[in-house]
């Protein structure tokens, strides 16, 4: 270990703030980060650094001035350096090539070595968005309003499922320096309807229709996702018949869904007494067996 | 490895005031997101450096900025330089 005064090229008589000046310019010479190429470094600065401490201390450089401790006195622990990283996978992300970026533009061989820097992204930003039946089969927008104040348009397409997440980027918190903005996340939770029900992209309602709209067929009014529309009702159609509009389902564009109408047929809500007189005194051609495929 | 902010902060010896003002600076990058931050050793190592260029460099708040923007615009011209004579010994 060597003097410490002649390690910092000072005289023993110097003041405090001549050591510390010259104790600076020297570090800012031998600093291993000033320095990443040269392994010299890291051992000179050590040695300027623990002469440093020794001297820049009172109380040690009175007993070292009085031979009461030697050089050596003030060694400091390993450190590892930031240039240790720097060129490995860890200190990657810090890569800058804004310096260069004239070389890389131009050459595509440096602009393939001269990384771009990765930067911190801001949080996601979770929100649910309840949304009616209706508007995932007919598609709709929807106007999200946004913490700072702000709104969104939100586009829900036809077909989204319940529980989906919706991403869009760039619209969640800000980042901390200039990286990217987070994600807002939008989790889509279907608010059932009252008549209308989706079955994959088909979508699926319970019809009623009367006796006799149902024996002599009938055209009736029935809802639809994108409304009403008139539908035929063929003669003989038993409860439970399923009729199928063909492309009033989820309308994916290209290839939509069907809406698929479950006839109900509801006998008169009070007793009706020509139905009874009439149905006893009808006898019905070739009595049939509805029943016959549970006849064990 | 990483550490969380809380560990950072305590292998660091930084306040998290002065760490937010860091990251606001882009002198240090954790990765992950804000609001749960993951921390290397090469950024701890990167946190020591800038107490370095403050404490014993002599280095000012804007000087700081600076000497890391060229410190790391060194380090992609030395990886460049590395790769380019790997290549041509290939």
């Amino acid at each position: 270990m060597k003097n410490p005064y002649e390690t910092l090229g000072v005289a023993n008589t110097a003041t405090d703030e001549e050591i510390k000046k010259v104790y600076r310019r020297l570090a800012r010479k031998h600093h291993p980060d000033v320095n990443p190429g040269d392994k010299d470094a890291e051992t000179k600065f050590k040695e300027i650094s623990a002469a440093y401490d020794l001297l820049s201390d009172p109380e040690k450089r009175r007993r070292f001035d009085a031979g009461e401790i030697d050089a050596s006195g003030a060694e400091r622990p390993q450190q590892k350096y930031y240039r240790d990283f720097a060129g490995g996978e860890g200190g990657g992300h810090y890569a800058n090539g804004s310096g260069f970026a004239d070389f890389a533009d131009t050459d595509e061989f440096l602009s393939e070595l001269l990384g771009r820097r990765r930067r911190t992204r801001g949080a996601d930003l979770q929100v649910q968005l309840v949304v009616d039946l209706v508007d995932t089969i007919t598609g709709a927008s929807r106007q999200l309003p946004m913490p700072d104040g702000a709104t969104i348009s939100l586009t829900i397409s036809p077909g989204v499922e319940d529980g989906q997440v919706l991403r869009l980027k760039g619209r969640g918190g800000p980042a901390p320096g200039e990286g990217p903005p987070g994600d807002l996340l939008a989790h889509i939770a279907i608010r059932a309807h009252k008549f209308f029900t989706r079955d994959g992209d088909d979508v699926r309602i319970e019809l009623p229709v009367t006796l006799k709209e149902a024996v002599l067929g009938a055209k009736v009014r029935t809802p639809t996702p994108s409304g009403a529309v008139m539908l035929t009702v063929p003669k003989g159609s038993s409860s439970g018949a399923v009729l199928r509009l063909k492309g009033k389902g989820v309308a994916r564009p290209g290839s939509p869904g069907d809406l698929l109408v479950t006839l109900k047929v509801v006998l008169p809500r009070e007793p009706d007494a020509d139905l009874e007189a009439f149905l006893l005194k009808w006898s019905p051609k070739g009595e049939e067996d509805v029943r016959r495929e549970y006849a064990q | 490895m990483t550490m969380t902010i809380i560990d950072f902060l305590a292998r660091a010896d930084i306040d998290r005031a002065t760490l937010e003002i860091w990251i606001e600076e882009e002198w240090v990058l954790p990765r992950g997101l804000m609001d749960a931050p993951e921390f290397s050793e090469a950024d701890l190592a990167r946190a020591r450096l800038i107490q370095n260029l403050i404490a014993d460099l002599g280095v000012n708040a804007e000087g700081v900025g600076v000497a890391l923007h060229l410190i790391d615009q060194v380090h992609d011209l030395r990886r460049a330089l590395a790769e380019v004579t790997s290549r041509r010994g290939r």
